[in-house]
């Protein structure tokens, strides 16, 4: 594994299976997410790399008809038992969206939102973590004059980098990121990629891409699903220059997607 | 983080629970409040419905009351505002949607339509009572009319001033629904999707032919429901008929539009503010029929809501 | 959508004579149908204007009567236009008449009419709220001199009987009628704007940790705001022209009070009794109720006119 900082795992998915209905999402999902690495999902459209994510923060409760089946646990422990509490486990699990979907409050809200909502802080505390996490996300400069402002005045690429400021905010074990570019013009995109290569030094990040070329930039490691299965799984390099599936080498060559 | 002080998670799904406990709670209240009025009136007026109440007129003596011509005086009521107010409305609706340009002059017309949605009905009916009955006096006075055509015993009668009359009821009350009936059609002109406008101006119809033969079509499920539940709110308004002068004490059904009138709700208010306990229970009969009437119209107007639902 | 017809040249053949005429035809009619229904639309127009001319000149002919003085409308505190010779019109009185029975009311559609919202847009599975979504339609489609009859004969009594102080006609009986009337307004049109904040927002709140509680009071009900604002302001208009309720339970005594268990008279009840009564067209009672028709009017307009406001103005910042 290149310049990866600890063996530890985060996240360990094992013969996991998911279901919409009738309709059968994943099939037998095997893998290991590495301690502070940029693990990438890549695929064609439809083939269930976002159901995948939103099992890991238990997003899928929402929906009536998701069932599922098989293990996954973060740090050794099965979040799919349904005594844990997801809200303690969705402190620990981050996700930033496709579309940035900021609150209607002022950019210090938006980050201080997470905190809030898990700890009880003083003013200091908060002014402090809102200042760590919208540094992190490489927001602090451009609005650290303007804390108080709405943050839907702000750009679409800014409001997605709030979004990730606002994830972080929690210092979250695993962060999920789902096409976080996908709606975000080519210099949005840079800045959110190389703060996706940054962020990997403190935290362990998953993201779901259908952008290959971003995936061999931002990530060490990358799993390629089709139609439900885990096709193939290995580093980043060796995936895009030698990939050991037929079917991964005919979607990187563009064959289909 | 950790040296954070955490909240509570068993407190935050407690306080949830409680939330949720206390919205269906206080949701509820309003129901139970509902069902009060509604069988608290029933007891009250249950004895005193009869096929005589329907037949009679208002008396002195309560055992005797009833409420023919309040009837008979909504029944007219109803027709001229539908009459009114209808035509009125969905052509409005439909230049407002269809031929209108979009500038200030027509969200001008849009903001002038939600504020007479909120004028209070009474202030509807001193406008009524002003332009419509008394015309400004110019034409005479209510009881001594300039122009008369005609017998007033009959069904052919004219006369100028319109004076305290059906017409001048009916006008009124279109005056009333007049913005709902406006807004519900928009909605429902609204609704029709504009691809189908797009496929009729493209084969060569106007925009007068587009809207004859394919937008009205469609939107008439939704227009007709709207104008029934306008209707039916006009059918419970007392206050603007109170002004123009619809009388408490009627034993007659009309003749013509310009004949004296009162109406179910003026006349349920008639007998609820005497103090003799009698008449409250033949208001409370009264607001029986009424709201028997009512249901009769709403559950129209839900049906043709379903089924124009199911068809789309 | 622009008005404009599509060019018929392209389509049009000469050589059929019968065609040419038949397409000057229809665009003759399409004219003709333009201006009907131009004419239709400009009844809104009109029937704005007659109020403020009607309720402006009568107004204005009514400040110019002997007794009446501007100031004594406006500052006066006693309201006795009845009495045979110290009339006085000063319009408080009516004015506190309406605004205690509004607030009496407004203290019950408001809260219950929000929390109802939430419940039934957040909260509420489909087959409840096909349950509550009718029953509150039904609220709404009782007549107001049913609900007047109401709190005559049921609220009025109960409230004797736990609280003996208080008069027969008074504002609390009529506030609470009023405001059991006024829920749905609050209700549907809060529920439709919680309902229209996208769920983004939604699954935000909830990846970040926040249960249906968080999500609902601190990220939906925020961005729902402006909607509710303008539900309470119209909510509030209608209770303040809201003319039979008050007519048969508050009262007919014009009084500056602020105890809800004494009798008042609100502006609209003040109408009731002139029309109820036999006053002739140019005396000085019957010209003071369009002076107080004014007055109602004023106040309803700015309430609607500002609830459009808050609407137009914070929507677009939201989205």
């Amino acid at each position: 594994m290149q310049d990866s900082n600890s063996t530890d795992i985060v996240l360990r998915a094992k013969n996991f299976s998911a279901w919409y209905g009738e309709f059968q999402a994943l099939h037998n999902i095997t893998m290991n997410v590495p301690a502070k690495n940029v693990t990438a999902l890549i695929g064609p459209s439809g083939c269930g790399k976002s159901t995948f994510l939103r099992w890991i923060n238990r997003m899928n409760d929402m929906i009536a008809i998701a069932h599922c089946d098989g293990v996954l646990e973060i740090e050794n422990k099965s979040i799919l038992n349904k005594s844990i509490d997801v809200v303690a486990l969705r402190r620990r699990v981050g996700m930033v969206f496709q579309k940035p979907n900021p609150f209607p409050k002022s950019i210090y809200d938006n980050v201080a939102f997470g905190p809030n909502l898990h700890y009880r802080l003083t003013r200091k505390q908060k002014d402090e973590i809102v200042e760590k996490s919208l540094t992190d996300a490489a927001l602090w400069d451009e609005v650290k004059d303007r804390l108080k402002d709405s943050a839907l005045g702000l750009s679409g690429g800014q409001q997605q980098r709030l979004c990730i400021a606002r994830a972080l905010a929690v210092s979250p074990d695993l962060l999920l990121m789902d096409e976080p570019a996908s709606a975000l013009d080519p210099r949005a995109t840079a800045k959110i990629e190389s703060l996706i290569s940054q962020l990997k030094e403190d935290y362990t990040i998953l993201i779901v891409t259908h952008n290959m070329q971003q995936a061999a930039r931002v990530s060490q490691q990358t799993a390629f699903f089709y139609e439900g299965e885990l096709i193939e799984l290995s580093d980043t390099e060796q995936m895009f220059t030698n990939p050991t599936k037929e079917k991964t080498e005919d979607y990187i060559s563009g064959r289909f997607g | 983080m950790s040296r954070l002080p955490r909240r509570s998670y068993k407190k935050k799904r407690m306080y949830n629970y409680l939330f949720a406990t206390f919205c269906v709670i206080v949701t509820s209240l309003s129901v139970a409040a509902l069902f009060t009025l509604i069988i608290t009136i029933g007891i009250q007026g249950w004895h005193h419905l009869d096929i005589d109440l329907l037949q009679s007129y208002a008396s002195r003596f309560p055992e005797k009351a009833g409420v023919k011509a309040a009837v008979w005086g909504t029944i007219w009521l109803c027709g001229i505002c539908v009459f009114t107010a209808i035509p009125i409305g969905v052509a409005t609706a439909l230049y407002l949607e269809e031929f209108a340009k979009k500038n200030k002059i027509t969200s001008a017309i849009d903001i002038n339509i939600s504020n007479l949605a909120g004028v209070p009905s009474i202030v509807y009916g001193i406008i009524g009572l002003t332009v419509f009955a008394r015309m400004f006096g110019l034409f005479g006075t209510i009881n001594d009319p300039l122009v008369e055509i005609g017998n007033p015993m009959t069904f052919f009668y004219f006369r100028l001033p319109f004076g305290s009359s059906l017409l001048v009821g009916g006008l009124t009350l279109a005056l009333v629904v007049l913005p709902i009936i406006i807004v519900s059609s928009r909605e429902a002109v609204r609704a029709v999707p504009s691809s189908l406008r797009e496929a009729s101006l493209a084969l060569g119809a106007s925009r007068w032919e587009t809207v004859q033969k394919v937008v009205l079509p469609k939107a008439i499920p939704g227009i007709l429901t709207g104008s029934i539940l306008s209707v039916s709110r006009a059918i419970g308004e007392a206050a603007p008929i109170l002004v123009i002068g619809g009388f408490l004490f009627i034993r007659f059904t009309p003749e013509n539009v310009f004949d004296d009138f009162t109406a179910m709700p003026l006349q349920i208010f008639n007998w609820a503010s005497r103090p003799q306990e009698e008449f409250h229970a033949v208001a409370a009969s009264g607001i029986i029929v009424l709201l028997c009437v009512l249901l009769v119209f709403n559950s129209i107007a839900v049906l043709l809501r379903y089924r124009f639902q199911g068809k789309s | 959508m622009t008005g404009k017809e599509p060019s018929t040249t392209l389509c049009s053949n000469t050589s059929h004579q019968r065609g040419g005429r038949y397409l000057i035809w229809k665009k003759l009619i399409d004219r003709f149908a333009r201006t009907v229904l131009g004419c239709a639309a400009s009844v809104s127009i009109f029937t704005m204007v007659a109020i403020v001319i009607v309720l402006g000149t009568e107004t204005y002919s009514f400040f110019q009567l002997e007794e009446v003085s501007v100031s004594d409308f406006f500052l006066g505190t006693e309201w006795s236009p009845l009495l045979g010779a110290q009339k006085h019109f000063g319009i408080w009185p009516l004015i506190c008449g309406t605004l205690l029975v509004t607030l009496v009311a407004s203290l019950i559609s408001i809260p219950l009419g929000v929390i109802s919202a939430i419940f039934l847009a957040e909260y509420a599975p489909p087959i409840v709220r096909n349950f509550f979504k009718p029953m509150l339609e039904i609220l709404a489609g009782v007549p107001t001199v049913v609900y007047g009859f109401f709190a005559l004969t049921v609220i009025t009594p109960a409230l004797q009987s736990i609280w003996s102080g208080i008069d027969f006609y008074n504002a609390l009986s009529a506030g609470l009628a009023v405001g059991i009337m006024c829920i749905p307004i609050v209700c549907s049109i809060s529920e439709d704007t919680i309902r229209s904040v996208p769920n983004s927002l939604r699954e935000g709140a909830y990846a970040l940790g926040g249960t249906k509680l968080d999500t609902s009071l601190k990220v939906v009900f925020p961005s729902a705001l402006s909607g509710i604002v303008s539900a309470c302001l119209l909510s509030i208009a209608r209770a303040i022209g809201e003319t039979m309720i008050v007519a048969l339970a508050a009262g007919n005594l014009a009084q500056l009070t602020l105890n809800p268990g004494a009798q008042v008279q609100t502006m609209t009840a003040y109408m009731v009794q002139i029309f109820l009564g036999d006053t002739d067209a140019i005396g000085v009672e019957y010209k003071s109720s369009y002076a107080v028709a004014a007055t109602l009017f004023v106040m309803t307009l700015s309430l609607t006119l500002i609830g459009a406001i808050v609407t137009k103005r914070y929507k677009e910042v939201y989205n």
